[in-house]
């Protein structure tokens, strides 16, 4: 508990520094694309907690993401409910999911788990272009809330963004370092064993689920904001799902770091390669790396600087 | 039986149409050394894989300390001193040795007297202290085994089920596994013991069970065993 | 607004889709619920034999199903050298329970993708002279784009009962599913068998992707809609038991109708995805049994 203090304090001077980036006067375009990303470090994170410290994927994470992002379109609709009802809102609709498909196949071997999320996006969306009151499958204009606290609408989601990601890496680092973390690690290492050592496993694993969901929701709470005009082609784009998977998994899975570099550095990639070459491609060049690393280097970046250190 | 630490009554279990168990009663005394034996397949790990919670029984009733505990889940019956070793090690391979003890004394051991001092300690009463710091990856067969039994001795049990922790091992180093069992005896932990190793079983137990197919065939001291028929069929004669 | 007319009709489309479903449903039923390898691509190998029929039909006329057959033996090399690839990267380490599923999935995306640049996203369908037939049936319709794949699915499904039952290797892929040091005892090749099972999957993975073709339109994330089917179906058919799989093709094909004739098309994957969750709950073997 010690080094919480210290990581809280680095926390609020990143924030801070991006407060100060405002000030500076940087190309917009700065802020789009640092949106994006910063929204990767959320989703990366928020799959590792699941993924890489319990061992359960999830090839889902659109209907997680869309989920908080329809979420809070419902919500601006109805009530035009501020920014932060928003993020909670969305961030709890998904834990609940996350809850619900967790109670009903964690009991069973982690490859239904994976099945179930697979077959979850697929059914949301279905259901969400059925759903004229957020705009079906033509979608929705989305108007941003007049006078934003500073700066114009866009730098401040970037702010927003930031602060949320900061959130999330310290909810990692804490869950990493607890009882919880290493009850996490020994299931994923063996999961009748850590069962028979005590470990509370099915409580764990619904524990990591609605923990991941919810930042997941978290995440895509503030994207109709953002894009302004939602439709369920772009909140549950293909991008989301195997980005989630390709950033830790690049980074590395076994510590809250690994997400922050996969995410850094794959969001970044992609955000100069999207200028020059087709999205598909990127998406394709996306799948090829993951690939790639899942069979050449599955411990990612950190697993190859551990191993270089201990040489 | 009055007074039994661990009572199983007429416990039954089924894998699809093979019957596993059938109607096994077992009681086990507080502080006694209890062997279980029995010819490849007669059930000795299902059973225990029923006390301990991993399997879910078809029939009949477990109690412990006097509380039934047949549909608890395996963690918390852990908790209250229910504690497994496996047949095949099953480290906690990304977890150094020392880790590997953190997970059950954090957990099982939870607020029955247990702090990071134990962990050491228990290493070196087993001899593991100073491979404390690696992985299981890289520790031979007899200390993967000594790990198993380290770990089962960090979740504090109050009943320690020892499957086939001798398999395979040499002469002396059954002994050595066999000193720890004894010692810890000692403290007051009732031991059960699963084994192969005829000598072994012989020496330590007050009291044997013999499992044949499924079914309870046998029960007494190691003299009265070795001279019963029935048992002497069903390993020799079939 | 009900008619005992529309119900018939309704139920007899739903057991063609379900002949059809099966032959969707073998390959994974073969490589998930015996050889019990999570090959989340699975639909993707149906869509890439799909665009193979589309593609050989538009350029050369060639009839769809007949396409189908004939590439058999192309994906099933495909299949045993993908078999290769994840037996020599994951399950040999162990690490097939999160590697190897994050690898079929990547596999997944970048066929998907693939197409997608390929292709584009405009739908395709094949259509040939006596599929557009279709024929009267006491008082009931039953279209020739049906019909036909719903016969091929359950020769299909006929073809690999016998073969697993009834010949050395398919008895060597039973056996490999509960025993593998029986297996080797008996002089076979675990690594081997399991290769020419997952091709076998890979190769009914194709032609049921021509068969598709020839029944409705296809994109490339069509894939995604057949995810949840397969797994329903092998879950709910028993996991391995190739019967199991076509009467569970059969329910799911005529549940997925009737809820289509009366609530409308668009809950069909709502259908595919309670069965599944329904199954899962209702599965005898929990985390430790099979």
């Amino acid at each position: 508990m010690g080094r919480t203090v210290p990581a809280l304090l680095v926390g609020l001077a990143v924030v801070a520094a991006g407060m100060v980036l405002v000030l500076v006067r940087v190309n917009p375009y700065f802020y789009f694309a640092g949106y994006v990303i910063l929204q990767y470090v959320v989703i990366a994170t928020a799959w590792n907690i699941l993924g890489g410290y319990g061992g359960y994927v999830n090839f889902g994470t659109p209907a997680f993401f869309a989920l908080g992002a329809y979420t809070a379109v419902v919500l601006i609709r109805s009530l035009k409910a501020p920014l932060p009802v928003l993020i909670v809102a969305g961030g709890l609709v998904a834990a609940l999911l996350g809850l619900g498909i967790g109670y009903l196949t964690l009991r069973l071997r982690g490859v239904f788990f994976s099945i179930a999320t697979l077959a979850l996006s697929v059914v949301l969306q279905t259901i969400i272009m059925n759903w004229e009151y957020v705009g079906g499958s033509r979608g929705l204009s989305i108007l941003r809330p007049s006078g934003p606290p500073f700066g114009n609408y866009g730098v401040f989601l970037f702010t927003v963004m930031l602060g949320l990601a900061v959130v999330a890496v310290l909810m990692a680092r804490f869950i990493e370092r607890s009882w919880i973390g290493r009850g996490l690690a020994a299931l994923r290492d063996n999961e009748e064993a850590a069962e028979c050592m005590g470990v509370p496993t099915l409580r764990l694993k619904l524990f990591a689920t609605t923990v991941s969901g919810f930042l997941l929701g978290v995440a895509g709470a503030p994207f109709p904001y953002y894009v302004t005009f939602i439709e369920p082609n772009s909140a549950f784009a293909l991008d989301y799902a195997v980005n989630a998977l390709a950033m830790p998994m690049i980074g590395g899975t076994t510590s809250w770091i690994g997400p922050v570099i996969g995410a850094v550095l794959l969001g970044t990639a992609q955000q100069v390669a999207i200028v020059t070459i087709s999205s598909e491609l990127n998406l394709l060049l996306v799948g090829v790396v993951l690939v790639g690393f899942v069979v050449v280097a599955p411990e990612g970046i950190l697993g190859l600087v551990r191993r270089l250190r201990t040489r | 039986m009055a007074g039994a630490l661990l009572e199983i009554n007429g416990l039954t279990k089924r894998f699809g149409g093979f019957l596993a168990l059938n109607q096994v009663s077992i009681a086990v005394k507080p502080g006694e050394r209890f062997g279980l034996i029995g010819p490849n397949g007669s059930g000795k790990t299902t059973l225990i894989n029923c006390v301990s919670g991993s399997l879910p029984v078809d029939g009949g009733r477990i109690t412990f300390e006097g509380r039934d505990i047949t549909a608890m889940p395996a963690h918390r019956r852990t908790r209250l001193g229910i504690v497994r070793s496996f047949q095949i090690p099953k480290p906690f391979t990304s977890m150094t040795v020392l880790a590997n003890l953190g997970i059950p004394l954090e957990n099982a051991a939870h607020g029955r007297g247990a702090d990071g001092a134990d962990a050491m300690q228990i290493l070196e009463t087993i001899g593991l202290a100073n491979k404390a710091h690696l992985r299981p990856a890289g520790l031979t067969q007899i200390e993967m085994r000594k790990l198993e039994l380290a770990r089962a001795m960090a979740a504090r049990p109050k009943l320690l089920i020892s499957d086939e922790a001798m398999a395979g091992l040499s002469s002396a180093e059954v002994d050595d596994i066999l000193a720890i069992l004894f010692r810890l005896n000692e403290q007051g932990i009732t031991i059960i013991m699963i084994e192969h190793i005829m000598r072994a079983v012989m020496r330590f137990s007050e009291r044997i069970v013999v499992l044949d197919a499924g079914e309870r065939i046998a029960e007494g001291t190691p003299d009265e065993i070795v001279r019963n028929p029935a048992v002497e069929k069903a390993y020799l004669g079939e | 607004m009900f008619s005992w007319d529309l119900l018939a009709n309704a139920v007899v489309a739903g057991l063609l889709l379900g002949g059809f479903y099966a032959a969707v449903s073998l390959g994974i039923s073969l490589i998930f619920g015996l050889l019990d390898i999570a090959n989340i691509a699975q639909p993707a190998f149906v869509i890439v034999g799909s665009y193979a029929a589309y593609v050989l039909h538009d350029a050369y006329g060639f009839d769809p199903i007949l396409t189908g057959i004939l590439l058999t033996p192309v994906f099933y090399l495909l299949g045993a050298l993908v078999y290769r690839i994840y037996y020599a990267s994951f399950e040999r380490r162990g690490d097939e329970a999160l590697r190897g599923l994050v690898f079929f999935f990547g596999l997944l995306f970048i066929i998907e993708v693939s197409l997608s640049m390929k292709y584009g996203v405009d739908y395709r369908l094949v259509q040939t002279g006596y599929l557009s037939r279709s024929i009267e049936f006491g008082g009931v319709g039953i279209a020739f784009r049906y019909l036909v794949p719903c016969v091929i699915g359950v020769a299909m499904t006929a073809v690999l009962y016998l073969f697993l039952g009834r010949t050395f290797y398919g008895r060597a892929i039973m056996a490999v599913s509960q025993d593998q040091a029986a297996l080797r005892l008996m002089g076979a090749d675990p690594i081997h068998i399991k290769t020419i099972a997952f091709g076998i999957g890979i190769a009914a993975a194709s032609l049921a992707g021509a068969l598709l073709i020839s029944i409705a339109p296809v994109i490339p994330s069509t894939d995604r809609d057949y995810i949840g089917r397969m797994f329903a179906i092998t879950v709910l058919g028993g996991m391995g038991s190739i019967a199991g799989t076509l009467l569970a093709a059969v329910i799911l094909g005529v549940v997925e109708s009737l809820m289509a004739t009366f609530f409308g098309p668009s809950w069909s994957l709502a259908v595919s995805f309670g069965i599944l969750l329904a199954a899962l709950a209702v599965r005898p073997a929990g985390l430790f049994g099979r």
